[in-house]
C-alpha cells in the first residue's frame, strides 16, 4: 500500500512537476494573478491528468507506439473540450478571464508527459494515482504563488479584503507588480530556491 | 491597408510577444535555452511551423467550424466550434510530421540541424496558442499569416535573447540553491519586465 501512496505524494514535493522536471510552467504564470482562477485552473488540470491517465492506461497495450503521441493529444483534447464547455456552461465569468488557457491545458506538458512517463506503463489504478497527484503537484505551486500574488498585490483573498488598502482607508500600499506577470517569474523562482534548499538532492549539477 | 499589417506585425513581435507576454511555451522557453545555437535551431523551427499552421488553421476555422460556414453543403445554422481545439491540435501533429518529412527528404541540413526539436514543436504551447488567439481575435486571412509568423519571431527573439544571457551566466556566482532553473527564472522575469516596457505603445 505504501507503494500507492508514494505514487501519490511523491508529485507534491519530491518530484514536483513544475520545480524539479520544469513541466506545465505556461498555465502557472498565466493564470495566477487571482486566487479565484487558480482553484479553477488547478481542477480542471487535475481532472484532465487523472482523467488522461486512466483513458490512456487502459488501452496502452493496444496503442502502436509509432502513432501513440496522437493517440493520447486525441484523448487529452476530447476531455479538455469537456473541460471547456463545462465551464462555459456553468462559469462562464471565469472561462472568459481563463480565455485561452483552458485549451492550452492539452499542451500542457504535465498531461502528455505522465500519460507518456507513467500510463504507458502501468495499471489504471496507480495510472489515475498519478495523475492525482501530479494534478496536486501542479495545484500546490499554483495556490502558493497566487496566494503572494493576490494579497500582496490587492490586498485580497478570493475577493475578501485581508490587508486593508489605503484606496479604501486602511494602511497597506498595494505593490502593483505583483499584479503584473512577471512576479509570478520571481515568486516561483524564490520558490525554487526554498525548495531546493529544504531537500538539496534536487539541487543542479553543474554541467 | 499596408501600414495595418505591419502594425499587427511588431505588434505580434514586442507587444504581445508570445513569450514574454503570454507566457506561452514556457516549457520548452526554459529547457531548450542553455545554448544559443540549439535556441536558434528551435527559434527557426518555431517560426516556420507558426507560419504554416495559423493561415491552417484559419481557413479551417473560417470555412468550416465557424457558425453558418457549412451553408454551402446546406447546412446553414451548424456551429462547429467547439470541436475546434482537437481539429487545431490534429493539424498541428499533422504539419508538423509533415514538415518533418519533407525536410529529411528535400533539405537534409536542415533536417539535421533541427534534429529533436521537430516533435517537440507538437506540445509547443505557443503553437497551440498563436491558433487560440486567432480565433478568439477572428483574424481574416492575410491578418493571420503576418500574426503566424510575427508571433513565431517574436518567440525566437525572447528564446535566443534568453539563451544568451544563460550563457554569460556561468561567469556568475550564483547561490546553490538558485543554480540553473531558479536563476533562470528570475533572468525570464526580469526579462519580462524589459518586455513589458513595450505595452505602452499604441499603434
Amino acid at each position: 500500500m505504501s507503494n500507492a501512496k508514494d505514487v501519490l505524494l511523491d508529485p507534491i514535493f519530491n518530484k514536483n512537476p513544475i520545480g524539479l522536471q520544469i513541466l506545465g510552467i505556461c498555465s502557472a504564470l498565466a493564470v495566477t494573478s487571482k486566487l479565484e482562477t487558480v482553484v479553477v485552473m488547478a481542477l480542471a488540470v487535475t481532472f484532465v491528468v487523472a482523467g488522461s491517465n486512466f483513458s490512456v492506461s487502459l488501452i496502452r497495450r493496444q496503442i502502436p507506439s509509432s502513432i501513440r503521441i496522437i493517440v493520447q493529444i486525441t484523448i487529452i483534447a476530447t476531455l479538455v473540450i469537456i473541460v471547456d464547455q463545462f465551464l462555459k456552461a456553468y462559469a462562464f465569468s471565469i472561462s472568459k478571464q481563463l480565455s485561452v488557457f483552458v485549451g492550452l491545458i492539452i499542451t500542457n506538458c504535465i498531461v502528455l508527459g505522465r500519460a507518456e512517463a507513467f500510463a504507458m506503463k502501468n495499471p489504471p489504478g496507480m495510472s489515475i494515482l498519478d495523475g492525482i497527484g501530479n494534478g496536486l503537484g501542479y495545484s500546490v505551486v499554483l495556490f502558493i504563488v497566487a496566494f503572494f500574488r493576490e494579497l500582496l498585490g490587492s490586498g485580497k483573498l478570493l475577493g475578501f479584503s485581508i490587508l486593508p488598502t489605503l484606496n479604501e482607508g486602511g494602511w497597506y500600499l498595494p505593490n502593483g507588480l505583483m499584479l503584473l506577470p512577471p512576479s509570478a517569474f520571481f515568486i516561483i523562482g524564490l520558490m525554487i530556491w526554498a525548495l531546493r534548499t529544504w531537500k538539496t538532492d534536487q539541487v543542479e549539477k553543474e554541467s | 491597408m499596408l501600414e495595418h499589417y505591419l502594425s499587427l506585425l511588431i505588434k505580434a513581435i514586442f507587444i504581445e510577444n508570445m513569450a514574454l507576454a503570454f507566457f506561452l511555451g514556457m516549457c520548452t522557453f526554459l529547457a531548450v535555452s542553455k545554448k544559443v545555437d540549439t535556441a536558434l535551431g528551435l527559434g527557426v523551427a518555431v517560426i516556420v511551423v507558426q507560419t504554416i499552421t495559423v493561415p491552417i488553421n484559419n481557413l479551417i476555422y473560417q470555412h468550416l467550424l465557424k457558425e453558418g460556414a457549412l451553408a454551402w453543403v446546406g447546412l446553414g445554422n451548424v456551429d462547429l466550434t467547439f470541436i475546434g481545439l482537437i481539429c487545431y491540435i490534429g493539424v498541428i501533429a499533422a504539419m508538423v510530421q509533415i514538415l518533418e518529412m519533407f525536410l529529411d527528404r528535400h533539405v537534409p541540413k536542415l533536417y539535421n540541424a533541427l534534429g529533436i526539436f521537430l516533435p517537440l514543436i507538437t506540445v509547443n504551447c505557443a503553437i497551440l496558442g498563436g491558433s487560440l488567439f486567432m480565433v478568439e481575435r477572428d483574424y481574416a486571412f492575410g491578418e493571420s499569416i503576418v500574426f503566424g509568423f510575427g508571433s513565431g519571431t517574436g518567440w525566437a527573439l525572447a528564446l535566443m535573447a534568453l539563451a544568451g544571457i544563460r550563457e554569460k551566466m556561468k561567469y556568475a556566482n550564483v547561490p546553490i540553491g538558485l543554480r540553473g532553473l531558479g536563476v533562470t527564472f528570475m533572468i525570464a522575469g526580469l526579462m519580462a519586465m524589459a518586455f513589458m516596457a513595450f505595452s505602452g505603445i499604441q499603434l
